[in-house]
């Protein structure tokens, strides 16, 4: 048992301690920001983590040092924040009162019109000036990624953002490095490792002290809701007004945050974000490294979590095709219990996983793929950045000596009720020359794996020959023929 | 130069003049979010929070509702159904009641508002607003605007046609005659603030509304009917919309009734802001529509004839539906002089919301289809489809007459291409694009230049007037007041380095005040990208007003002539002498100068006959190019921008930084409406794309990779406008139909440019890929 229990949750607001107890389970950040504080720069325009101008950013302690993330407030709960720094765009400007660099970079450049996104893009942008004093041209995308503008087109704010970076020799001056180590202090001061339980009328909060104490925390309320990133749960609170307490928060918990690279595998803790886990998969799976800067946008892989991913049990999450095709599993944990389950296999049916009451995923490990396999991942999607899959493809297929298929693993999300495996077409393959007409053969076999649906984001009908189109794209670049667009293509030589 | 002409560079001796590229007058407070909108506004105290309850249907009789629930819910204070309306509950913009407040009896769209809960908190009539059991009886419904004609849908509002020569001779005797079809989808405006009004009321049977609205004046009216009390009770603001692209034109009429008919009731202050779902199911969207053309041509790709009908899908109700299609027929041209032409519009009634204005306001639509002629003719001739548009440009006199009978006299479309065509390198380009397609079994390339002639004027000609008042204080600062709405597009800033040119006074001291209906009465909406020739010009005139009070006392204190009185650079000149602005307006208001006055402005040489369809509805029309290269996909249908170059014509920019902004705004803005922003309806009549998450704008990385933005630095308007100015908010949101045809081209080389691919818009990745398949087929088929 954790010795203490907290009955409120504590962090900074831009310069001062907050404590906060009694709050609802569902509250927002950006509700809290706005009704509660009346801090009205960060804007709601879409109240489900979408269109970023809502953005601050909340600073952690990671491993003792302080990070700043940009985050949507508008789906971020409360619960979330305790032990961090939230930094909202009234705190991003000079101690002067003058403004930062950035915010005078989209001045200077015409880089707002009607200004209702621009608070949120300034926040989002000071994070990459905070993270990064050269950026990419692909940063700066990327970290814009989250942040919808209406007016101008972004050529200016992308200008702005280069003229920022300039500024880096001024950077002692800016409010959150100035502050660092009096933040870092508090931040450590807080961290007490005690539970937080906050209740009110429309139920509880918890905080756990640890990973343990989740166990328990949740074998005790097998009803209640694991929120790491919220970057779902989110919008069934503002969307649908959902009951979702109690509420159980893991974000925060350290012993969920493990990231182990072996030689063969690579094991994340449920409470890992994208962003955390990017350099690590990225180095381990070069081939994932296009599909990981286009789940959701900057803001939701800074608080989406794999774990999460998997756990919601989408047919259309982006990282389940691949790992399924890297043949990953899980760990489930329950009390103190724990078992290990193929991905594959933990995918039951539409909305159904096998995940027992009380038992919740604990990590993921990703075996890494042999050196000469074949393996690559493509999401398609009506937007490039920040859409959810129409459909999400991933291929695995290791060659005999011979040049024929000896194994291959191929998965698919937006075809069916889960992200599911091609059988059909796998064994279409496996035997087979690797060549034209095994791939050939292989697309007639995949019509008979899948039955997709028609809905908003795709028809049936485009999903199909676009799977089958994949197979070719997947064999064309195994015989080094590049065949698909590229935006940057000078970060890819880099 | 004479005395007339414009200047041409900034005023050196005054900071934030006419022609200056300042930046925009609220930046600096954008920037750090202390830009206030109205949900950041400080609520009266007691302030009440309204939500709507929508149809559960596409069409049905409502057979009861059953509120209880909704009105013992904690925190509810009212709820409001249509018969509860004490005005009329109608706020058709055009007077044809057919759109109620809220709907009795029975549910037109998916979505309709049937009831309004005003609670304590948002949240309290959120919840409660489920609660409602409403009872329907379902009736058939139709969603799609071809659908809708073969149903035999009624329209909603009388159909134009226009026509000049006879189109059936003309495609009768062409050389050449073809015949197609294509569909263009609706766009939300997706602003980024949601509509909301904030009413606050007041004594007697007034009331005040803070509204997102670009047009303040048909608020007033709207919420005067619907309170049933005359319009001087009524005071509608706004200082700032976080978006608005014709969204805000008509449809915040909504939201405000209701707040001021709750407001009123209850005399609380009452706020409505619904969320993006709701904004985006409730309010209208651009037009979809279907395009049949016949066309005739000859074998030098001139056109001959052509006889086309543009269908919309309109919505439940009229709206602007009207005008809007009628702009389609006014740009079914674009910039090709037609000798035999009959246009038609079918403004359809559908079972869906109803569409209204954006940004382009059916023009887009209508140049859409003009440039899916060129390029049919294109491919059937073999020919770049740069060399047929060349070849069907306006041109002097016999093929200088629009299908209204309108002479297109300022013509410069021929320089702005040629210019582009060698600026854009595009005829080398497009070989190597040739070239490279050759060689790439699966990346294929297109590019594309179009041109955009836009006109400019309401076609409402009485909507060309303006109001402007403008007052001098005794410290020599100015305050601004005028009829037009900031929504972004810099309107203020433009207006404000107008007064500062006309005062010759630094633009910081001006002080820019929100748009009210009680500074400034019977405004136009902002909008027809016609803000600041309206505005500028009533506030110029005021100054001018002022300024020769100012003369006339200066000519007689300092007894000299008036023409010895000079207005320079934060100074008053008379004769030798010179004083500091703000110390001679202290002189004249102890002179008894009146240092205020109402500005106003209507825009000469415009007339419109719609019942024969003739007349000069434009007082002049913007000019614009793009050129634009994609690489496309052809195994998925994705596409990327590669680069983009633009030369655009604002006359005489009176500010160049706004107007390129502008420029690129509204390129990206059109790009998604013909590329990925798709609005979806399923089987039941539902949008289903109705937030971010499922309508897909565009984001930094949508945006081309290589993005060149001119505007015509020799240009400037012909007539004379605000400093030889021209409009610039929607001419160019029709460039980006450079880049649908340069994914066309790319899909074109399946068959190796045989055929037009005939790519319906939105271009969606699925669209391209099927306009693939199809092109594989018949070339695989020849």
């Amino acid at each position: 048992m954790s010795k203490h229990v907290r009955t409120s949750i504590r962090f900074l607001l831009n310069g001062a301690p907050v404590e906060l107890s009694g709050f609802a389970p569902d509250l927002t950040l950006l509700d809290w920001l706005r009704l509660e504080r009346r801090l009205t720069g960060s804007k709601e325009g879409c109240a489900e983590g979408d269109c970023g101008a809502c953005t601050v950013l909340v600073g952690r302690l990671i491993d003792g040092m302080l990070g700043y993330e940009s985050v949507n407030s508008c789906i971020r709960l409360m619960g979330s924040l305790d032990g961090t720094h939230v930094a909202t765009i009234e705190h991003l400007d000079r101690p002067d009162g003058g403004l930062s660099p950035v915010q005078q970079a989209m001045v200077d450049h015409h880089g707002s019109q009607c200004g209702f996104c621009t608070p949120g893009i300034v926040a989002s942008l000071h994070g990459l000036w905070l993270a990064d004093p050269e950026p990419e041209m692909a940063d700066i995308e990327r970290t814009l990624q989250g942040n919808l503008c209406r007016c101008t087109g972004y050529e200016p704010i992308v200008k702005a953002a280069q003229a920022a970076a300039m500024t880096v020799p001024d950077r002692e001056n800016d409010r959150l490095v100035a502050a660092h180590d009096e933040i870092v202090r508090q931040l450590r001061q807080f961290a007490d490792d005690t539970r937080v339980e906050i209740s009110h009328p429309r139920g509880m909060t918890y905080v756990p002290a640890d990973a343990d104490d989740l166990a328990r925390l949740y074998a005790d309320h097998p009803t209640g809701t694991i929120v790491a990133g919220s970057t779902d749960v989110g919008l069934w609170v503002t969307k649908q007004m959902r009951d979702i307490a109690p509420v159980i928060h893991i974000g925060g918990l350290e012993g969920l945050q493990m990231i182990e690279v072996s030689d063969d595998a690579v094991t994340l803790g449920a409470g890992v974000s994208y962003s955390a886990a990017r350099s690590s998969m990225t180095a381990a799976f070069p081939q994932m490294a296009a599909l990981w800067d286009r789940i959701g946008g900057e803001q939701v892989r800074n608080m989406g979590t794999v774990g999460g991913n998997i756990a919601n049990g989408s047919p259309i999450g982006d990282t389940p095709p691949p790992l399924i095709a890297l043949g990953a599993s899980v760990t489930l944990r329950q009390g103190d219990t724990r078992r290990v389950v193929a991905l594959e296999d933990f995918y039951i049916t539409y909305g159904k996983q096998d995940r027992q009451p009380g038992e919740f995923v604990e990590s993921v490990t990703i075996p890494k793929p042999a050196e000469d396999a074949f393996f690559a991942v493509y999401k398609i999607s009506k937007r490039r950045d920040e859409d959810i899959s129409a459909l999400c493809g991933a291929f695995h297929v290791t060659l005999d000596a011979a040049g024929a298929v000896e194994t291959a693993r191929i998965a698919f999300g937006g075809m069916a009720g889960t992200p599911k495996r091609a059988s059909r077409t796998e064994a279409a393959l496996v035997g087979q020359p690797w060549s034209w007409s095994c791939i050939q053969a292989a697309r007639a076999a995949l019509a008979e794996d899948y039955q997709p649906l028609t809905d908003w984001r795709a028809s049936a009908e485009y999903r199909m020959i676009a799977a089958q189109n994949l197979l070719i794209r997947f064999f064309l670049e195994t015989s080094g023929a590049p065949a698909q667009l590229v935006r940057n293509p000078e970060m890819m030589e880099a | 130069m004479d005395a007339k002409t414009p200047i041409l560079q900034p005023d050196a001796a005054i900071r934030g003049g006419a022609h200056e590229a300042r930046r925009h007058d609220s930046a600096h407070k954008h920037v750090r979010g202390d830009a206030p909108y109205i949900d950041d506004m400080i609520e009266p105290a007691g302030t009440l929070h309204g939500w709507l309850g929508l149809s559960a249907h596409a069409h049905a009789k409502i057979v009861s509702m059953d509120l209880d629930a909704v009105r013992a819910a904690p925190g509810v204070r009212l709820v409001l159904t249509g018969e509860d309306v004490p005005g009329v509950n109608d706020i058709s913009p055009t007077g044809r009641h057919d759109e109620p407040v809220l709907a009795t009896g029975e549910a037109l769209y998916h979505g309709q508002p049937l009831f309004a809960v005003i609670g304590e908190t948002r949240e309290a009539a959120r919840r409660a607003a489920q609660l409602a059991k409403i009872s329907y009886e379902v009736l058939p419904h139709v969603s799609d605007v071809v659908a809708a004609m073969e149903a035999g849908y009624p329209m909603v509002t009388e159909p134009l046609t226009l026509r000049r020569g006879d189109a059936a001779a003309g495609l009768a005797k062409a050389q050449h005659r073809l015949k197609g079809e294509m569909r263009v989808g609706g766009q939300d405006h997706f602003y980024l603030e949601s509509h909301i009004a904030m009413a606050i009321p007041g004594e007697d049977d007034e009331v005040t509304v803070w509204s997102s609205t670009q047009h303040p004046s048909e608020v007033q009216h709207m919420v005067s009917h619907a309170l049933g009390v005359a319009s001087n009770a009524v005071t509608v603001n706004v200082r700032r919309m976080g978006g608005g692209f014709g969204g805000k034109e008509t449809q915040g009429n909504q939201f405000a009734a209701i707040a001021a008919i709750a407001a009123k009731k209850l005399n609380r202050a009452v706020k409505i802001r619904p969320d993006r779902d709701d904004d985006m199911i409730i309010t209208g969207k651009r037009h979809d529509f279907h395009i049949a053309y016949d066309v005739g041509y000859d074998d030098d790709g001139r056109i001959h004839a052509v006889d086309a009908t543009f269908a919309a899908r309109c919505g439940f109700s009229s709206d602007l539906s009207g005008p809007v299609t009628d702009r389609a027929l006014f740009h079914a041209d674009n910039c090709y002089f037609y000798e035999d032409v009959r246009l038609v519009s079918k403004p359809m009634m559908t079972n869906t919301v109803s569409n209204t204005a954006f940004r382009g306001f059916g023009g887009p639509q209508g140049v859409v289809g003009a440039e899916r002629i060129i390029e049919e003719i294109a491919y059937k001739l073999g020919r770049d489809p740069l060399e047929i548009r060349k070849a069907n440009f306006y041109a002097g006199p016999g093929r200088d007459v629009t299908p209204y009978h309108q002479r297109v006299e300022d013509n410069i479309i021929a320089r702005v291409v040629e210019d582009l065509e060698a600026s854009s390198d595009y005829q080398v380009r497009r070989e190597e694009i040739l070239e490279f397609n050759e060689m790439s079994p699966v990346i294929r390339r297109g590019i594309s230049l179009t041109p955009v002639k836009f006109g400019i004027s309401f076609t409402a000609t009485w909507y060309n007037q303006a109001g402007a008042l403008v007052h001098v204080y005794q410290d020599g600062s100015i305050h601004l007041n005028h009829g037009g709405t900031e929504m972004g597009q810099g309107l203020n800033t433009k207006v404000a380095q107008v007064l500062a040119a006309e005062f010759q006074v630094d633009f910081d001291s001006i002080r820019i005040t929100a748009t009210t209906t009680g500074k400034v009465p019977n405004t136009s909406a902002t909008a027809a990208s016609s803000g600041t020739d309206l505005n500028a010009m009533a506030a110029a005139d005021a100054a001018r007003q002022i300024k020769e009070r100012l003369v006339a006392f200066a000519a007689e204190q300092y007894r000299v002539s008036p023409d010895a009185v000079r207005f320079e650079a934060n100074h008053v000149h008379i004769g030798d002498l010179s004083l500091p602005f703000a110390g001679f307006i202290k002189q004249a208001y102890m002179g008894r100068v009146q240092l205020s006055a109402a500005g106003f402005y209507k825009t000469p040489k415009i007339h419109w006959d719609r019942a024969s369809g003739t007349g000069r509805p434009f007082y002049y029309y913007a000019y614009g190019a793009a050129v634009s290269e994609v690489s496309v996909d052809t195994l998925t249908g994705e596409y990327q921008v590669d680069r983009v170059d633009v030369l655009h014509d604002v006359g005489r920019s009176l500010n160049p930084a706004i107007d390129i902004g502008q420029v690129e705004g509204a390129f990206v803005q059109g790009m998604g409406w013909l590329t990925t922003e798709e609005l979806w309806w399923d089987d039941k009549g539902r949008l289903r794309t109705h937030a971010p998450s499922t309508y897909k704008i565009p984001l930094a990385s949508d945006r081309p990779r290589i993005f060149n933005v001119k505007l015509a630095d020799w240009a400037e308007n012909r007539e004379p406008t605000i400093r030889r100015s021209k409009a610039v908010g929607e001419p160019p949101f029709m460039l980006p139909i450079s880049v649908l045809e340069a994914i066309s081209m790319a899909v074109a080389s399946i068959d190796d440019y045989r055929q037009c691919p005939r790519l319906d818009a939105p271009a969606t990745p699925e669209r391209v890929l099927m306009a693939v398949e199809r092109l594989k087929d018949s070339a695989g088929a020849a």
